[in-house]
């Protein structure tokens, strides 16, 4: 058989030829038609911090970052960055962080351990079983019955059992608001995130009946309500109410509260303290 | 060449001998992309604006360079080479001077470079022997009949979304049946005389 090399040469040559050239020609066009590519989605994600939540309901912090840098979505959805990097994403796009509502849970009981039981539940080990057991096994009609049935129900793991009470981690807390569905006694409310104290009692008997069934209920003193400088609290029905369009966060109405059932939502270190003077 | 030859020639890229349903080329990003309607018109209309452009080079390659070199041995290799530097050389281009035109055709303008009814229609110029005018016709109703392929598909697949069949033809049973179905239906045309 008669191989003629030449043939395989010229295939080699010219195909190689025509391989180079193209490379150069699209090697130049890649300079000659070179676009200045938009590089804020990669500051954005430099910003980022990072950790791929997906909290922002992006799969990951590039995903985030470009749709950011397009401008299709707000700066402040990074969770874990917080409003420090909201702050610094805004400030490369040129906008502002936008009045951030975010909602969080707020269980209204301060009872705990100090509620007055009626009896002694031994049923399923559940709020809603027991709140069905003659309207449950405590004397005041809006306790946390404490079985955690809310924690059960938190997708997120905000919620905590403490001294016989559901505490909501707010930091946690997406604001989903499962619990407030599960609570069968209906004392887990929204709150918003970034307002601070809170009034935790949703007991709206009279001050009496409060003061024998819990050692921590809103008996409807109106102490507060005549502390507070803003006017921000009023007693509806036996229970002090926040108005959280007037409320200042000054913290007033916690100190005075002779029941000590406003508190504070925040830890009470920095930056807050700072504000109450 | 007369004009109902070409006329001829685009009538049956596009009907008697669709590049999908009855040549089976590019079924990949057929069953692909063809979920939503304008997700297919965008691949459609890709698939053309490439085909276009390859049938014109791959000519120019094989008859000034291919031909006189007794290479045409080497045609499949060398139409890869020249499609997928001009698809890449294309979106550059369009990317500095028509984005509206980039933006449209998207991610598809790079996945259809190795489409496989871009490389058959550059192999049947060749093989039917097309002149660079016929070719030219050829590779834009090849695309045409791509898009209404996908188009008609994509049309069909939307209605599916929401028809009541069987659990265990879900999904992609369901979507190469109805393929299938497409295909013999274009069958029909191989009946098509032209002049």
């Amino acid at each position: 058989m008669h191989i003629d090399i030449m043939n395989i040469v010229w295939a080699v040559v010219v195909l190689g030829a025509i391989g180079a050239v193209f490379g150069i020609v699209l090697a130049i066009a890649s300079k000659v038609f070179s676009v200045g590519a938009d590089s804020r989605g990669e500051n954005i994600l430099n910003i980022l911090p990072g950790v791929n939540c997906g909290g922002c309901g992006f799969t990951g912090c590039a995903l985030y970052a470009e749709a950011v840098s397009r401008g299709d979505v707000p700066v402040d959805l990074c969770a874990p960055g917080g409003r420090k990097t909201a702050e610094e994403i805004a400030r490369l796009m040129g906008t502002d962080v936008p009045e951030s509502d975010r909602m969080v849970a707020v269980v209204k009981c301060s009872g705990g351990t100090g509620a007055l039981k009626r009896f002694e539940y031994d049923g399923i080990h559940d709020c809603r079983s027991a709140d069905l057991v003659g309207g449950g096994p405590l004397e005041c009609p809006s306790g946390c019955i404490g079985f955690g049935t809310c924690v059960e129900a938190c997708p997120f793991d905000a919620i905590y059992l403490k001294d016989g009470r559901a505490v909501v981690d707010h930091e946690k807390c997406t604001g989903c608001l499962v619990c407030v569905e599960a609570c069968p006694r209906k004392i887990i409310t929204p709150f918003s995130y970034n307002k601070d104290v809170i009034i935790k009692c949703s007991s709206h008997e009279r001050g009496a009946a409060v003061r024998r069934v819990c050692g921590a209920g809103c008996v409807g003193c109106s102490i507060c309500k005549k502390e507070c400088p803003s006017g921000a609290i009023t007693i509806d029905g036996n229970l002090a109410a926040i108005d959280p369009e007037k409320c200042t966060d000054c913290g007033k109405c916690v100190s005075v509260c002779p029941r000590g059932l406003i508190t504070h939502s925040r830890p009470q270190s920095g930056m807050n303290s700072g504000e109450t003077m | 060449m007369s004009f109902t030859g070409l006329v001829s020639i685009a009538l049956g890229a596009i009907l008697i001998e669709n590049f999908i349903l009855v040549k089976f080329l590019g079924i990949c990003p057929f069953l692909g992309v063809s979920k939503k309607m304008d997700t297919a018109a965008g691949m459609g209309l890709a698939v053309t604006f490439v085909m276009a452009l390859a049938s014109v080079f791959t000519w120019l390659v094989n008859h000034y360079l291919l031909v006189p070199l007794n290479l045409q041995y080497m045609q499949t290799l060398a139409y890869i080479l020249v499609i997928a530097s001009l698809v890449q050389f294309v979106e550059m281009f369009l990317q500095k001077s028509v984005p509206g035109l980039y933006r449209a055709l998207g991610i598809y303008l790079p996945l259809i470079t190795t489409n496989c009814a871009v490389l058959g229609v550059a192999v049947l110029n060749t093989t039917k022997g097309y002149n660079l005018l016929e070719s030219l016709v050829y590779g834009i109703s090849g695309g045409i009949g791509f898009l209404v392929a996908i188009l008609l598909f994509s049309s069909i697949r939307e209605r599916l979304e929401f028809s009541d069949h069987p659990k265990a033809f879900e999904g992609f049973p369901i979507t190469l049946v109805s393929a299938g179905l497409l295909a013999m239906a274009f069958m029909g045309f191989s009946g098509l005389k032209i002049w």
